[in-house]
């Protein structure tokens, strides 16, 4: 289902390949390190056009639990690309030399040209603004790990809602499952687009609000995100924004027990760090199940798992 | 009044007649097909003609020339209910209408300036159709949506 694949856009899948996806990560954390050694005399290539130093280094020791190599750049300074090579180029050179590539690059759509220039499975780690697939995969995979199932939870999405790709790929997904509601929480100005709302009608139900409190004690899940101080043209009203959506400790106090706090980091300080000793927040765990979701997948796009 | 009615109903001897086309958007087929007015043959021009299809339409008659495929595929974008009818000796000798294909390849542009189809790289722009009616095209690389106001200012 996944040998050979490239690992594009999280539209690409389906339910029942994204869950199988879940159980083989589930598998792979289950699994003694010493005998997950898989992948021994495979390469990845790891090509960052730009700089993600996160996402960078959780696909390189992800390949290197498994036993294999990498090898590649994480600036393009001093690479062939200054003297004005293109990424068609490059990615047909590097695919003699290694299994699969992992790439990321400033501009949109760029994984996808790769992908059609190489016979190699590609991996897009995060081209121009869009949001990379893995990113989604390790969120659901933090829900299913942490509430045993993805259907029928309440989910609460905060914070910039218009601008945040991570959070249209995971609203992508989430309407693949069954009797979600969402509640999409956010200041007017960053309310979710239209046409990702029109897109999911069908699929979930949802409700638009513009404050935590009312949704606070229906949720399973709540998925924090920053609201950054460009998108607000007068800096008062920011101020004044910022606070409405700030996590603390006493805005969890209406909160379900088991109630889980994700945020896709870095974090600024949209969740208080008093709340991180909480049982609900779960942030710091979502890059150990990043690093095992990208083992999984390095896994099956080579054919191991 | 007279002569207004035999002004738009005149027929032409060669060519092509161009209906249905969605009311308003007769200059962009023009576009299309590169007629400026300059290339000396007869063009009639007819804008927000009442139909009932339509609501308002244009047509679009040129003396003398006849259109290729791509064309045809070009216009189904700015004018999805178009009707093109060849003329030959006074008649219809072919009616079709304008079909829009599924992939529509390197004929529009992105109107994203950060897609790699707008780069240096040796890649052509495609786009899904989405939605023919009313048009909705999705870039096959980066994801963005162009609407019918996108494509027309294209041509
Ligand atoms: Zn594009």
């Amino acid at each position: 289902m996944f040998k050979g694949r490239d690992i594009i856009s999280i539209r690409d899948f389906s339910r029942k390949e994204i869950d199988y996806l879940l159980r083989v990560a589930k598998k792979v954390e289950e699994t003694p390190e010493d005998r997950l050694k898989v992948l021994q005399g495979k390469i990845m290539g790891s090509l960052f056009f730009e700089p993600s130093t996160r996402t960078r280094l959780s696909f390189e020791v992800a390949m290197k639990k498994l036993g294999g190599e990498v090898v590649g750049f994480s600036e393009p300074a001093l690479t062939s690309i200054k003297k004005g090579e293109t990424l068609a180029d490059t990615i047909r050179v590097v695919e003699n030399y290694v299994d699969v590539i992992v790439l990321r690059h400033p501009l949109e759509g760029s994984a996808r040209m790769a992908a059609d220039y190489a016979s190699i499975p590609i991996i897009n780690a995060g081209s121009g603004a869009e949001e990379h697939p893995t990113q989604a995969f390790l969120d659901l995979y933090t829900i299913y790990k942490e509430k045993g199932r993805i259907d029928g939870l309440n989910i609460g999405i905060l914070g910039d809602l218009r601008y945040g790709r991570t959070v249209h790929s995971l609203t992508y997904a989430l309407s693949l499952y069954n009797d979600i509601t969402l509640y999409l929480i956010s200041p007017e100005q960053l309310k979710m687009r239209r046409e990702v709302l029109e897109n999911i009608r069908d699929k979930l139900k949802f409700k638009e609000m513009l404050n935590v409190e009312k949704a606070l004690p229906e949720l399973d899940v709540l998925y924090v995100t920053r609201i950054q101080k460009e998108r607000f043209p007068d800096l008062s009203e920011y101020e004044r924004v910022k606070g409405t959506y700030r996590i603390t400790l006493s805005t969890l106090k209406k909160a379900k027990k088991d109630l889980i706090l994700m945020h896709p980091l870095p974090r600024v300080d949209e969740v208080d760090v008093e709340v991180d000793k909480t049982s609900h927040a779960v942030y710091f765990k979502q890059v150990k199940y990043g690093l095992i979701t990208r083992m999984a997948l390095l896994g099956l796009v080579l054919g191991v798992f | 009044m007279k002569a207004y009615r035999k002004l738009r109903v005149e027929k032409i001897r060669e060519g092509t007649v161009i209906d249905h086309i969605t009311g308003g958007t007769a200059l962009a087929v023009l576009r299309i097909l590169n007629i400026t007015g300059h290339e000396g043959f007869i063009v009639s021009v007819i804008m927000n003609v009442p139909s009932k299809k339509l609501g308002k339409k244009d047509i679009v008659k040129i003396e003398g020339r006849e259109i290729s495929p791509k064309e045809v595929a070009e216009i189904a974008l700015v004018a999805p209910k178009a009707t093109i009818n060849i003329i030959r000796d006074f008649n219809v000798v072919k009616k079709e209408k304008v079909k829009l294909p599924d992939i529509v390849k390197d004929i529009i542009k992105c109107t994203n300036p950060s897609c790699i189809t707008n780069s240096p790289e040796p890649v052509k722009p495609v786009f899904h159709v989405k939605s023919k009616d009313p048009i909705l095209l999705r870039c096959y690389y980066c994801g963005t949506i162009l609407d019918k106001n996108a494509i027309i200012k294209q041509f």
